[in-house]
């Protein structure tokens, strides 16, 4: 039996009168890369930003690695690295500063430092930019010092809120290659969500589907297909979440992506 | 510790960062020392009130401050828009430590921009009246910073948008300017304005200074001190409460 390494357990979070997560509980195994999805305003930020420590569930229980994300703050959040949907750069610091900056809010030693920052920004390939200032970064490069950024304390989860967004093809496949490597060789778990459902299909190992705040499936992408009746995972994910564009009730989710989500529907018709 | 000094760290490679930033918060005071100490110091001369430049120097001072400890706190408020404070609010580090780098990074800022324009005034014809009291005056200084930094950092955490800092910018911060004894002896003004400026903390401010730097004071340097400090402790407390409330 593998073991749980993200799991909730009836998480709730309402905001005024509405409810962004609606009572769910899902777990995510050792190693697993487990992929989010959902229309937006579904709940999908709502609940990263919960497991995150970044919002405090209504009611219910968030674990991380066997820390509870409520009682044990501090602990929680040594556990993992993420990377946001929005930048969160420093723009007005170079590469390696930024880098510096992490490892001291994360209190990794100072013999440490130097070395695995080298180690992560030559993989990301930007160790020779590790001077210039993140203003002077373009979108490629600026999501992959993030990437490194979120591994810099050795996390045992990588959370990845639409990584891919706004990434050209030759970027978007250079990182989900790493993505993988990263939990094949050293066992990570990923947590990501995404509105590109051929990438979900390609790299997830299991998929959630929220809708309205609620998990309507989960499995792989043969037992969603299986479940729904469908061939592929694009048109079981239409066939759960329905045809129809939703409101953004959730105020982390809005990138013009209802616009996308519109268009891609009213193509499938 | 090493987090606060991280941060603090971060805020002053900044500032040297940003030549334009620099200059642009020193235009002000220089204009207002030209404009108002010497334009308006002829006839405050012929009213036989002293030298107006001499006067009016702490009052400057304390406005630099004022005016770059709330700006500063803009940096919050940059961080959240733009994004780097998800960076920081995940990080297993207190919510009150992010802060006091931040707003000390913020105070330090400020106490470089107030040493500027004691520097420049210099060059207009200002003369403390003991030099040995400009350390004193400087140590006062850094507390008002440190007050004002704070101040700055509450506001920022309590607003959402750039057009919402400037309202409570225009609404908050000039009065404080306007309605304090930088700029007029409050001996011989209307006992309306006499009153709100006795309220405002930043009279003391102006007048702890002015005492070290011209021996001149209105309500006494012990009764300054005592506001300053309590500002800043209420300043400080405020900053937290608000820094704490923010919600991503």
């Amino acid at each position: 039996m593998a073991q749980e390494i993200i799991a909730t357990n009836n998480v709730t979070k309402r905001f005024g009168d509405i409810t962004a997560v609606d009572a769910i509980s899902f777990s995510v195994k050792k190693g697993e890369i487990f992929a989010f999805l959902g229309p937006n305003g579904a709940g999908k930020s709502t609940t990263i930003k919960m497991l995150t420590t970044m919002l405090r569930p209504t009611s219910g229980n968030l674990h991380l690695a066997g820390h509870n994300v409520t009682k044990e703050r501090d602990a929680a959040r040594k556990t993992f690295g993420i990377v946001f949907q929005d930048p969160s750069l420093d723009e007005e610091l170079s590469a390696y500063e930024n880098m510096d900056l992490h490892a001291t809010l994360y209190g990794i030693p100072k013999p440490q430092r130097l070395k695995r920052i080298q180690k992560l920004l030559e993989l990301v390939e930007l160790w020779n930019r590790k001077d210039a200032m993140i203003k002077t970064f373009s979108g490629g490069m600026r999501r992959r010092l993030e990437i490194a950024r979120g591994l810099l304390h050795e996390p045992h989860i990588l959370f990845l809120d639409e990584p891919t967004l706004g990434l050209d093809t030759q970027t978007r496949n250079l990182m989900w290659d790493y993505v993988k490597r990263l939990s094949d060789e050293k066992g990570m778990t990923i947590f990501f969500t995404t509105h590109y459902l051929d990438e979900a299909e390609a790299v997830a190992e299991r998929i959630a589907i929220i809708d309205h705040g609620k998990i309507v499936a989960s499995g792989t992408t043969p037992e969603l297909c299986k479940q729904t009746k469908t061939k592929s995972l694009e048109a079981a994910y239409l066939k759960l979440t329905g045809s129809t564009t939703r409101d953004d009730d959730d105020s982390g989710d809005n990138n013009g992506l209802n616009f996308k989500m519109a268009l891609r529907n009213t193509r499938l018709r | 510790m090493e987090v606060v000094y991280a941060l603090w760290l971060r805020q002053i490679r900044r500032y040297f960062r940003s030549g334009s930033r620099i200059l642009g918060t020193l235009g002000q005071p220089i204009l207002l020392l030209l404009a108002l100490g010497y334009g308006i110091g002829a006839i405050y001369e012929r009213a036989g009130a002293g030298d107006y430049l001499q006067f009016l120097v702490p009052g400057i001072i304390t406005q630099t401050v004022l005016l770059s400890g709330v700006f500063w706190g803009i940096i919050i408020l940059m961080d959240k828009r733009f994004g780097f404070l998800s960076e920081l609010l995940v990080a297993p580090v207190s919510r009150t430590k992010i802060l006091l780098g931040s707003a000390l990074g913020g105070a330090t800022i400020s106490i470089m921009q107030g040493s500027l324009v004691f520097i420049l005034s210099l060059f207009l014809g200002f003369k403390p009246y003991d030099w040995l009291l400009v350390v004193p005056a400087l140590a006062v200084l850094a507390l008002t910073c440190v007050a004002l930094a704070c101040f700055g950092a509450a506001i920022a955490s309590s607003v959402n948008d750039f057009q919402g800092f400037q309202g409570i910018n225009n609404l908050l911060v000039m009065p404080l300017f306007f309605l304090s004894s930088a700029l007029y002896p409050l001996d011989s003004v209307p006992t309306v304005l006499r009153v709100i400026s006795t309220c405002n903390p930043v009279s003391y401010m102006v007048d702890a200074l002015r005492f070290l730097l011209i021996n001149q004071t209105h309500f006494g340097l012990t009764k300054d001190l005592i506001v300053i400090g309590i500002t800043c402790v209420v300043a400080l407390a405020f900053s937290v409460n608000r820094f704490n409330r923010i919600q991503m």
